[in-house]
């Protein structure tokens, strides 16, 4: 209530209600209900019958889409009319920076139950430590190697490669942090037909990236006998690239409605925080990959 | 600028109100605290004497599943965050939090959230029973079919979680008032920027974890089937690195409240306010590497023993570096005795209870003996209850007249304050015995010998149970009748809050960054 500062700084600004977050909580509630009544009735456990938790789930994925183009409308409007202060613009960077630490983490509980299984439960399930009996009694024909084509069960399957479309995917996605940093660059000069291009080029790229991972998934299951059901190495196979895979259409997604921003000139040199966290997004999601690369197809 | 706010059910659905949301999260938790207590009086009905006397065993096993579940996840982590959101922007000189429609959602996502769990109470096969760490197997192979909505439930929380922390995280990096230092800030900021921290790190582990849960019951994966090349051990250790960090995120912000309210009633600065800010911060990165010490004896390489043994003792010196801090505060003090500095007295000499407990089952050998005990069990309760939720209480009795502008009774608040504290340790002090003497945790029968302990237990548990309903009727006779505070009732009290604020705050507050010292 001191008012001597009043003069020195800019206002605080405290956004209006709005009706969104409620909106989203009941979105997410039909969605979590819907899916796991969808899950249940798909794999048909437990006998739970009918096409109920699809609907459900089908009304929640609406609301929530519904939800966040509403919310991102109005955000959007309230940007362009210049109701934001710098300060509003620092809160979205660091809540964005610490949102994507987020993730990180996530994608850190895979990549620790990957290096968990092959590191430590392979050989010892292969005999090593104090594990000599576990070997013997349970599993005596486990030849413990990585990747894990025969596992201790006797499921058999057959590794992808690293070097045919796995190695196209990641000379994609490093072409496209590069296209995305020259469309950033344009953007901070003020070059529009540059900016909106090479944002155009970079979604592309993602979508190509996409079209590729389907085809991988699809060899995978209907020529090499790879699928989530193969032992450990199918299981962190496909939920790593398969999260990573989600990220990347989320981020695709992003870049997409970044274009049609650019082309209706909503950014400025000056402003643009929502076309930055979409880069960075898209840079997280490059990094991952890179590290998939490495750990899962290369190692 | 008139202190005007919407009315109506809109005021609360569609609010970006630090105040409000705060005034949910905080109401929001005592409902399920309720909830939780109730289950928690099932389960002390049982034990009140060996035999099987008023649920069958897997009843009893959803009760001890549910009761921990929203304990941790609707009770303690919400009423945290309640005060977070009450507090911070007012402690800080902020209008608000950083993110006021986010800080809505995550608030609106833990009903429906806490719907979604309470209904696998009614599904068939019952709720969860398989304990609130949900270990695999019993979670994946021989789950009920309800742990998918648990599941998708706790998918729920950690959204909330998640953006409640980044809230947070952002509000005291950006919108604190010119001047308003970092080493400036109150210890409840710090402590709670640094459990938001822990949040951002560990919610999203837990998320991958149960992720695994679910394709491990549905699509085939193996990641904790040793047949498939996975290993259920792998499931404790992504669960307790989430896991352990979580303890302490339920009770870092305690430290802060008892940091804040014993020296305003011991009338002293706070002795080592530097050093409590690079103690909690130990204390959260130890808590990303000392995991393990919850499967000493599940079988790990020695070196692995060793090694998370030794980081969990380390623990002990900044947490000893916090008592001791709140002890040199208080020393030769003129001090007074009002509930909210006895609720944090209580703090201290009851958390250090917990505490060197913790130490005991630091100690691998040592632990092979009281692990899942009812030893274990004594522990985590005093660290808990008397704890977070001691520290919780402590915060409102003291915040109380900001908040409502109403002084609540001072002689019903001692009374509670006696009521609550005897109950606890007659709750949960016996169960240090049983469980050195070999009682096992979550079965609902034991042996004759223990009866003595388990008698005293749960007639402790029922009279805990009582002081909590004496005590949402103190908060509510303060709020309708409660006599007029003054804007300072505490002389002690510091902080932009009492010093700049009236009782009650006004509902904006802060239009401007006020003026720090």
């Amino acid at each position: 209530m001191s008012t001597e500062t009043e003069e020195k700084y800019e206002r605080y600004y405290v956004p209006e209600q709005s009706h969104w977050p409620i909106v989203g909580a009941i979105g997410l509630f039909l969605l979590a209900f819907g899916g796991g009544n969808f899950i249940q009735q798909t794999t048909g456990k437990y006998g739970n019958e009918g096409s109920m938790g699809w609907i459900i789930f089908a009304i929640g994925f609406a609301i929530m889409v519904y939800m966040m183009f509403g919310w991102w409308k109005d955000t959007v409007r309230e940007s362009m009319s210049g109701l934001y202060s710098s300060q509003m613009d620092r809160s979205f960077r660091q809540g964005m920076m610490w949102f994507i630490s987020s993730e990180v983490m996530f994608f850190a509980a895979f990549f620790g139950g990957l290096f968990y299984a092959r590191v430590l439960v392979m050989p010892w399930l292969g005999g090593e430590g104090n594990n000599a009996m576990t070997h013997a009694l349970l599993w005596p024909e486990f030849i413990p190697a990585w990747p894990m084509t025969e596992t201790p069960g006797g499921t058999t399957t057959t590794a992808m490669g690293a070097f045919g479309l796995p190695a196209i995917n990641t000379a994609i996605l490093l072409t496209s942090s590069w296209t995305l940093t020259i469309a950033h660059h344009a953007l901070i000069q003020g070059n529009r037909n540059t900016l909106l291009n090479y944002t155009v080029i970079t979604a592309l790229l993602g979508v190509i990236f996409l079209c590729l991972q389907v085809y991988e998934y699809y060899e995978a299951y209907e020529h090499m006998g790879l699928t989530l059901g193969s032992g450990i190495y199918g299981s962190t196979f496909f939920m790593l690239t398969g999260f990573h895979g989600l990220h990347v259409t989320v981020g695709t997604i992003f870049l997409i409605v970044m274009s049609i921003r650019v082309a209706k000139g909503h950014f400025k040199p000056e402003n643009h925080f929502a076309y930055e966290a979409g880069a960075w997004y898209w840079h997280f999601v490059d990094v991952v990959w890179l590290f998939l690369f490495i750990f899962v197809y290369i190692l | 600028m008139a202190d005007h706010h919407p009315t109506g059910i809109k005021r609360w659905l569609f609010t970006t109100n630090h105040k409000d949301i705060g005034s949910m999260y905080l109401w929001f938790s005592f409902i399920m605290f309720l909830i939780g207590g109730a289950m928690a009086m099932v389960i002390r009905a049982e034990l009140y004497q060996p035999g099987l006397q008023f649920v069958d065993p897997n009843f009893f096993n959803q009760m001890t599943t549910m009761h921990g579940l929203i304990m941790v996840f609707g009770a303690v982590m919400p009423s945290m965050v309640g005060l977070a959101n009450w507090l911070i922007p007012m402690q800080i000189g902020a209008p608000d939090m950083a993110l006021p429609r986010m800080n809505n959602w995550s608030f609106w996502i833990l009903p429906f959230a806490f719907t979604l769990l309470l209904l696998s109470l009614f599904m068939e096969g019952g709720a969860p029973n398989f304990g609130w760490t949900f270990y695999a197997p019993l979670s994946t192979t021989y789950g009920p079919p309800s742990t998918d909505f648990f599941i998708l439930g706790v998918h729920m929380m950690g959204i909330s979680s998640i953006m409640g922390a980044i809230n947070v995280i952002v509000t005291v990096f950006n919108m604190r008032a010119p001047g308003m230092t970092l080493m400036k800030m109150p210890l409840f900021v710090w402590t709670w920027v640094i459990t938001a921290f822990l949040l951002i790190m560990v919610m999203p582990v837990l998320a991958g974890v149960v992720t695994m849960m679910l394709t491990d019951r549905h699509f085939g994966t193996s990641f904790f089937d040793a047949a498939g090349g996975g290993d259920p051990v792998l499931f404790q250790h992504i669960f307790w690195f989430f896991g352990h960090p979580e303890v302490y995120i339920m009770i870092l912000p305690a430290f802060g409240v008892a940091s804040e309210i014993i020296p305003a009633f011991a009338r002293k600065k706070l002795f080592g306010y530097a050093s409590m800010v690079y103690a909690t911060a130990s204390i959260a990165l130890l808590s990303f590497i000392v995991w393990a010490h919850h499967m000493f004896t599940v079988g790990m390489p020695v070196a692995g023993e060793l090694f998370f043994m030794i980081a969990t003792m380390l623990i002990a010196v900044p947490t000893g570096v916090k008592v001791f801090n709140w002890v040199a505060t208080m020393w030769k003090g003129s001090m007074t005795f009002e509930t909210p500095m006895l609720f944090a007295i209580a703090f201290v000499i009851l958390f250090t209870i917990g505490g060197f407990s913790g130490v005991m089952l630091a100690m691998a050998p040592v632990d092979f003996q009281y692990h899942d005990t009812y030893f274990v069990v004594a522990h985590f309760h005093y660290v808990l209850f008397p704890g977070a939720i001691f520290g919780t209480t402590a915060a409102v009795y003291y915040w109380l007249p900001k908040w409502t502008g109403k002084m609540y009774n001072e002689k019903m608040g001692k009374i509670h304050f006696w009521w609550s504290m005897i109950a606890v340790n007659l709750t949960f002090f016996p169960m240090h015995f049983s469980g050195l003497a070999g009682m096992p945790r979550r079965i609902p029968d034991y042996n004759m010998m223990f009866a003595e302990f388990n008698q005293l237990a749960s007639i402790g548990a029922f009279a805990l149970g009582l002081s909590q309903l004496f005590f949402l009727y103190i908060v509510i006779q303060t709020i309708r009748s409660g006599k007029k505070s003054e804007d300072k009732p505490w002389d002690g009290a510091t902080g932009l809050e009492w010093e700049q604020l009236p009782c009650p705050a006004p509902y904006h507050t802060f239009d401007t960054p006020p003026k720090v010292k």
